[in-house]
């Protein structure tokens, strides 16, 4: 048979092809239901914090720290609760990183502040002295791109049919409805925050994206 | 038909593969060396502003090394060896020359777009996938172009039987093709909201655990389709041409290949152990990986064995040895696997400097080893010059060795220690270091895998003067080589 495949290239990638399939429909389909449904009282983020997932993923986050607590008591002593798999319902993409360079932040909204991550990420060494993570202060000057953000919300509630209420429509006027509700929300992140330039940004209407992130960090528990 | 005269192969394209293979194997290298060096001197950070820091440059390192180097290298040796062992030239196809040009020059637009693109920040987070649609749909035409251009060649083929190579190269395209493509599904949000927003950004189609599900069967077996599956292709050709030895077995080429294509697809769950996925998916990931010790020393035992009575050639000629060390790796690197996905190591193992450990053992003891000893096989028939300097390539080989053992020797202790501190816990039962404490402990090991990352890219920029000294400057041939390649 394998002489015959040899002369048949058409077939022999046919058979190649079914064999590589096997794993995938027998490993990923079934499940594929259940792993996708949230747990009770899971909110879908808000248009502020999907734009600091945005930061989150520009800037690369993820190749330092996992959003994933493991089911070890050493796990769940240093960063809280196990991890649900339907805590993850609304990430798209999951974030679950591969290497812990920096420590896990799947609640990391339970045991920081918004004043704690603003020193941090403009100064980690002011902290933790020890750490190797470099400081991301043009986060402070960047304006966070909330309007993909709130595409990406119309987007998920059409597609997947995420509960965003019935306000989030495709349209330029929803959006331009929508925004002082991110504004508000920047707003009351900013109260904690002491840097005077993302105060006044945020009082002229524009978000710097380490408010965004902040609200995402915040939102982590 | 056909006379007798040796068919004259054209390798325009394969010459030009060439170039980018040098190109961005010195550029991911470089990137590599940086964000190594960036962990144990963090004020390295900052060299280049938003664009300079560790998190920006890592994906760039990666991708740049996988889809940059690695494939070129797989379409520089494939533009090579397809050509042979189906014993049809590309001068023969006008059509099938100029889909081959225009598979290069895209892929060259593409790479570069591509690289900006993370440069500047899209991303869809997702690792060795971070491309944002508009890029991932420019792949896929690329990939396609090597599909025409690879069953445009078989379609013309005077041998019928395919060679070992072939195999191995037509389940490259069609696994990656297939992963590519599904792991990559995600909805532009462009369009379905009347342009609002990034015209670049879409959000993935499926969300959380599915995400990660898919994402580690494609992250997985990209390193199979991508760092393993053409590599093999390459040493089941080059090896014997360059030794003059036939495959020690045939049947032990046909167990490895069919086990490893069934097998190694499994296997991606073990990215996954003590997730959120269930909890049999996570048993059978890491069954089938130690499973796939077979095939994969199948493989690497049969070059081994194809050199049985011929270990003289090991002493004399470099290239042998690079192959035969490559193959070494090859075995070392698919045993570390899985013993990494036995659970219970696994627990201690996972997120921690161990796993880049095991990767650089597999790419810079197998892939780059294997690549560039391709490219010096391939280079006297190419340019019809001899090799510029064996002694050059003698220290190569060394230099480079030992940076690969300090990579992972390092590594291995970085990541053990590491993980042993953080379940590490007092009389009490109280966890004994504050997190930063098992950062700091790692500073040593960090400095010695960044001067192993300055050995190494020494070694490959040798590599790439004795390449362009070759083309340039060497002495002509007057015959192609039989086997062993002549150098200086």
């Amino acid at each position: 048979m394998f002489h015959w495949l040899e002369k048949n290239p058409f077939f022999f990638s046919v058979g190649v092809f079914v064999i590589i399939s096997f794993a995938g429909l027998i490993e990923i389909l079934p499940n594929f239901t259940e792993a996708s449904r949230p747990v009770i009282g899971l909110k879908p983020y808000t248009v502020l914090e999907l734009a600091g997932k945005e930061v989150y993923k520009k800037d690369a986050c993820i190749a330092c720290h996992s959003q994933l607590i493991r089911p070890f008591k050493s796990e769940t002593d240093r960063y809280g609760q196990v991890s649900l798999s339907g805590e993850y319902a609304y990430d798209r993409p999951f974030l679950w990183g591969s290497k812990r360079t920096g420590p896990d932040l799947h609640r990391v909204g339970n045991y920081r502040t918004t004043d704690w991550h603003e020193n941090h990420m403009w100064d980690p060494k002011s902290v933790v002295p020890q750490s190797i993570m470099p400081a991301y202060k043009h986060m402070f000057t960047n304006i966070a791109d909330i309007e993909t953000a709130y595409a990406e919300a119309v987007t998920v509630k059409k597609v997947f049919h995420t509960p965003y209420g019935d306000e989030f429509k495709g349209t330029r006027e929803a959006w331009e409805a929508h925004k002082p509700t991110v504004l508000a929300e920047a707003k009351e992140v900013v109260k904690n925050m002491k840097n005077k330039d993302v105060k006044d940004a945020v009082a002229n209407g524009e978000i710097p994206e380490i408010v965004a992130l902040i609200a995402y960090m915040n939102r982590l528990k | 038909m056909q006379s007798n005269a040796a068919l004259e192969y054209d390798y325009s394209v394969a010459k030009l593969f060439t170039y980018t293979t040098i190109l961005f194997g010195f550029l991911g290298m470089l990137i590599g060396t940086l964000i190594a060096s960036q962990l144990a001197f963090p004020e390295l950070n900052y060299m280049l502003g938003e664009y300079g820091t560790f998190s920006r440059l890592r994906p760039i390192h990666t991708n740049t090394v996988i889809f940059g180097f690695t494939l070129s290298g797989v379409f520089a040796t494939f533009y090579y060896v397809g050509q042979r062992v189906l014993k049809v030239s590309m001068a023969e196809s006008k059509f099938l020359m100029t889909i081959g040009k225009i598979h290069f020059w895209l892929y060259l637009v593409g790479a570069l777009a591509a690289t900006i693109s993370l440069l500047l920040g899209y991303s869809q987070s997702k690792e060795y996938a971070q491309y944002e649609w508009p890029l991932d749909i420019v792949i896929v035409i690329i990939w396609i172009l090597w599909g025409i251009s690879m069953f445009g060649l078989i379609g013309i083929r005077r041998e019928k039987t395919l060679y070992i190579s072939m195999w191995y190269y037509i389940a490259t395209f069609l696994g990656i093709a297939t992963l590519y493509l599904f792991n990559n599904m995600a909805v532009p949000t462009y369009f379905l909201t009347d342009g609002l927003g990034n015209f670049m950004h879409s959000v993935s189609m499926y969300s959380g655990t599915n995400d990660a599900l898919v994402q580690w069967w494609y992250g997985h077996n990209a390193v199979a389709f991508g760092f393993t599956v053409p590599i093999v292709a390459m040493v089941y050709y080059f090896l014997p041409k360059e030794s003059g030895q036939a495959i020690y077995s045939y049947k032990l080429s046909l167990l490895s290949f069919w086990g490893l294509m069934f097998v190694y697809l499994w296997a991606g769950s073990h990215h996954l152990l003590y997730s959120t996925v269930p909890d049999w998916m996570q048993t059978m990931g890491s069954v089938f990986s130690i499973v796939l010790i077979l095939p994969s020393w199948g493989s690497a035992i049969n070059m081994l064995l194809t050199m049985k009575g011929e270990w003289n050639q090991l002493t004399e000629n470099p290239l042998i040895k690079f192959m035969v060390l490559a193959s070494t790796f090859y075995m070392l690197s698919t045993l570390e696997g899985p013993i990494q996905a036995i659970k219970s190591v696994n627990a201690i193992a996972h997120f921690t400097d161990w796993i880049p450990g095991h990767v650089h053992d597999g790419v810079l003891g197998w892939v780059v080893f294997m690549i560039m000893a391709g490219l010096f096989h391939m280079a006297p028939r190419m340019f019809k010059r001899e090799i510029y300097s064996k002694s050059l390539l003698e220290t190569q080989f060394w230099l480079q060795t030992t940076a690969v053992v300090l990579y992972f020797t390092s590594m291995w202790i970085a990541g053990i220690t590491q993980g042993m501190m953080w379940r590490a816990v007092d009389e009490y039962g109280n966890l004994m270091y504050s997190f930063i404490d098992t950062v700091a402990v790692l500073h040593p090991y960090y400095a010695i895998r960044a001067l192993s990352g300055v050995l190494y890219l020494t070694g490959f920029l040798m590599f790439a003067y004795n390449m362009i000294k070759t083309m340039t400057a060497s002495r002509e041939l007057t015959q192609e080589p039989q086997f062993k390649s002549p150098m200086a």
